[in-house]
């Protein structure tokens, strides 16, 4: 299996974020997506950074690909969706908008954030020019084997969320801005200070989900290190890492040891804690009662 | 024209109860995960939808069957089957959501009129006119992330008629696209038709003070006199930072009465009521008071004063994401 | 403070208290019989309820000495009155008259809970299924009572009777359009 590295979904200053790429070119990474996924108001900020870490990246030899937004509805999203098809390098579809504006015959790839449930939707998606897929984090183990089964046949890659909080649901309303008493106009990038977003508690202080805008993530970090086996045998071949504040690069390494068999799970488990202590892991959605479960040994 | 109200039946009961308030359409669903209010005890079986579509064409009002969940992969038959009972049964339209299902209906009924789900999040002219033009879709729920302008200026550069939710429930996540309720529980709206569902929600009424907690996790504690909620996790109470409250969405539903004139110079067709969770009397309710609302707009007399507030989630509304400021 | 539903009345305790010593055997099975009957005129409530048809519903009039075990037991129910605490799989509690409001489509069952007249404990999805099967019967309890014969049907329409009386919730079943 390969690895993929998704686009960061937070809002970091332009230096950080192109020093993420900087690092990436030698990460054991073969694919990068980047680009603004989330926020169309966070785009400026680092718009004139993205043609530099698009020539590092594929001068170290990266399979290079440009997120579309998760929600477009007004103008100026509009624009920088149609925009995507000038910049030469595949697009990572994530709101179907994007599509409107790729020309037929011409391949893409499609993201978590596109509602890819069953072999049909497949199927078209291969058909309009789909070359790989990532799928939606809350599929189970067996609906991803069904799904890389047709998938083999139609020559498209699959690909599902191995390390990162989910990605589990985009509003037009801005949580950030509405927790700090602005509106979303007028929000003073109040999402900046969050790095890898912003921790939400339930009542009785449980750490449950993370507000990151106008998205909402889990509280826990999606982790597929006991899932290798299983999702490799499904025929899944790739696994798409989520880019965070903390040693990213070093998570990258861990994913490679762990898919090459140089280190076993738990092993890896204790090597993501040395990262952040304080990390929960979940990898429910596979096969759990719920997506938040975790079938190591810390079990929530 | 008339501006259509179209309106919600969980039951036959409900969907007589609709047509005989003066419901233009009645929107339904089959009683099984193919469409997104698969909760216990509602919903229609075949010989109910046939019964349901002939009752509510002999009072001249019309059906549509809405199957806009994601078919499972390796079961996409039970959904295939769903589309072509609705033609069987004479529904005027079926609501989808999934490409593969909506090419698949285009593809094997295409005398069967398309309109698309609020479930496939379809927010801009662009990809409703890609919808349109991919797979004849005729109408489109637009999502409730969308300020009147915005619906004016979609209207402007699309010819698919457009329907847009003015009463009940409010998702504040676009829909479609929300996997929250099946993080904390396993089920969801995309995959089986329910949000936050019933099934894992505890309530402990402890010397009045409610609270409700869903998949184990507390997801609203109110005060003996204080109204309760739908223990719905966008709606929730939750803490960030250094603030508690709800941080997503207020337990408010939508009530867009008094934005009727304005939606229907933005263009649009039709108005949505929400609920098929709801009983009979809210529907006749809720359902004589929007259409008394439109014939008046029709006949340029006053619009007539909301009284629906009590039937409101936490017994307050918004006008949600219709007014900019919302977000 | 949450807005009532409407006004709903509550049983005046000085009616109430005589039931403290009224005898519920009797009560008991003339509310299964009654129960049968509904279940002989709709075969779809059952239907409805599906995998919840053999559950154990607590029905709990707040405003009365006693509750109703319900176990509609896939299609031929059982009824049983008691004044000792009981537990089934799920309880819905509130006055007598948001109850019978409720089954007979004059409160909205989802209002009644926003304004905390209703109460549900347990299993949440078996009470929610209860509630929308018996919505979609359109019951008219004094119709159904009107049918009954033998020696309980008497005593059990003047039940039915003192109810309408006390609660002011018609029994019989309203027209939809004029309900609130």
């Amino acid at each position: 299996m390969d690895l993929t590295v998704g686009p960061n979904q937070y809002f970091w200053a332009a230096d950080t974020w192109a020093g993420l790429y900087d690092e990436l070119a030698q990460a054991p990474v073969k694919r990068v997506v980047l680009g603004e996924l989330v926020c169309s108001k966070r785009l400026p900020f680092f718009q004139d950074r993205i043609p530099d870490a698009i020539a590092t990246l594929v001068e170290a030899g990266k399979e290079v690909a440009l997120t579309s937004l998760a929600l477009v509805t007004l103008k100026r999203e509009r624009k920088q969706t149609a925009s995507l098809i000038g910049m030469e390098v595949e697009i990572e579809v994530n709101d179907l908008t994007a599509l409107a504006h790729i020309p037929e015959g011409t391949p893409f790839s499609v993201g978590p954030l596109v509602n890819v449930y069953n072999e049909t939707t497949l199927a078209w998606l291969a058909k309009r020019g789909a070359t790989r897929v990532c799928l939606p984090p809350e599929l189970s183990l067996a609906s991803i084997e069904i799904l890389a089964t047709a998938a083999k046949s139609l020559g498209v890659a699959i690909e599902v969320w191995g390390h990162g909080r989910i990605p589990l649901a985009i509003s037009g309303r801005c949580y950030h801005a509405r927790l700090h008493g602005r509106t979303k106009d007028n929000c003073q990038f109040a999402c900046e200070d969050d790095p890898d977003g912003l921790d939400v508690r339930t009542l009785e202080d449980q750490p449950f989900l993370t507000m990151n805008g106008v998205q909402t993530l889990s509280g826990s970090y999606a982790a597929m290190i006991r899932q290798v086996d299983r999702l490799e045998a499904a025929g899944v071949s790739a696994l798409r890492l989520s880019p965070q504040s903390q040693d990213f690069a070093g998570l990258c390494r861990l994913y490679r040891d762990v898919l090459d068999g140089k280190i076993d799970a738990d092993a890896a488990e204790a090597a993501i804690l040395g990262i952040d202590p304080g990390q929960r892991l979940s990898d429910g959605f596979l096969d759990g009662e719920r997506g938040a479960d975790w079938s190591g040994r810390m079990a929530v | 024209m008339v501006m259509e109200i179209v309106c919600p039946a969980g039951t036959p009961a409900a969907l007589r109860a609709a047509v005989k308030a003066g419901a233009h359409t009645v929107y339904c669903g089959f009683a099984d995960e193919t469409n997104a209010r698969n909760f216990p005890g509602l919903n229609f079986d075949r010989e109910e939808m046939r019964e349901g579509v002939a009752f509510a064409h002999s009072h001249g009002s019309k059906v549509l069957v809405a199957i806009n969940t994601f078919p499972r992969a390796g079961d996409e038959a039970i959904w295939h089957r769903a589309v072509s009972d609705a033609e069987a049964a004479g529904a005027d339209a079926v609501i989808l959501a999934d490409v593969g299902l909506l090419d698949y209906a285009a593809r094997y009924h295409p005398g069967l009129r398309r309109h698309l789900s609020v479930q496939a999040a379809a927010a801009n002219a662009d990809v409703i006119n890609f919808y349109a033009e991919t797979f004849g879709v005729r109408r489109v729920v637009l999502p409730r992330v969308l300020s009147v302008p915005e619906i004016a200026a979609i209207n402007a550069e699309t010819e698919v008629e457009t329907e847009v939710f003015v009463f009940g429930g409010l998702c504040v996540m676009a829909e479609g696209r929300c996997s929250l309720s099946s993080y904390a529980t396993g089920k969801s709206p995309n995959m089986n038709g329910v949000c936050s569902p019933a099934s894992h929600v505890e309530y402990h009424d402890e010397g009045g003070v409610l609270d409700a907690k869903l998949g184990g996790y507390t997801i609203h504690r109110v005060a003996k006199d204080e109204p309760a909620p739908y223990p719905t996790l966008c709606k929730g109470c939750f803490s960030a930072g250094d603030k508690t409250g709800h941080l997503f969405e207020d337990p408010v539903s939508l009530n867009a009465e008094h934005l009727i004139p304005q939606l229907k110079k933005a263009g649009v067709t039709a108005l949505k009521i929400e609920g098929r969770q709801r009983s009979r009397s809210y529907v006749a309710q809720v359902v004589g008071n929007f259409r008394a609302a439109v014939d008046a707009l029709e006949a340029g007399r006053p619009m007539p004063e909301g009284m629906l507030t009590r039937l409101s989630e936490g017994q307050a509304t918004t006008a949600g994401a219709y007014m900019k400021v919302w977000r | 403070m949450p807005q009532p539903a409407t006004t709903i009345p509550i049983f005046p305790p000085l009616f109430a208290a005589p039931l403290r010593t009224l005898p519920l055997a009797p009560l008991s099975v003339a509310l299964s019989l009654y129960a049968r009957t509904v279940a002989k005129t709709h075969p779809r409530l059952f239907r409805r309820l599906g995998e919840h048809a053999h559950k154990r519903y607590v029905l709990d009039p707040t405003d009365l000495p006693f509750a109703i075990l319900l176990e509609p037991n896939g299609g031929a129910p059982k009824v049983h009155v008691t004044r000792r605490a009981v537990t089934g799989d799920a309880r819905i509690a509130g006055s007598l008259a948001a109850l019978l409001g409720m089954v007979h489509g004059a409160y909205d069952g989802d209002a009644l809970f926003f304004s905390r007249d209703l109460m549900v404990e347990g299993d949440t999805g078996a009470a929610l299924a209860l509630r929308n099967a018996v919505d979609d019967a359109e019951l008219d309890l004094s119709q159904e009572a009107a049918r009954l014969s033998g020696p309980l049907a008497r005593p059990l329409q003047k039940i039915f009777a003192l109810a309408e009386q006390r609660t002011g919730v018609s029994l019989s079943r309203p027209e939809e359009t004029t309900a609130w």
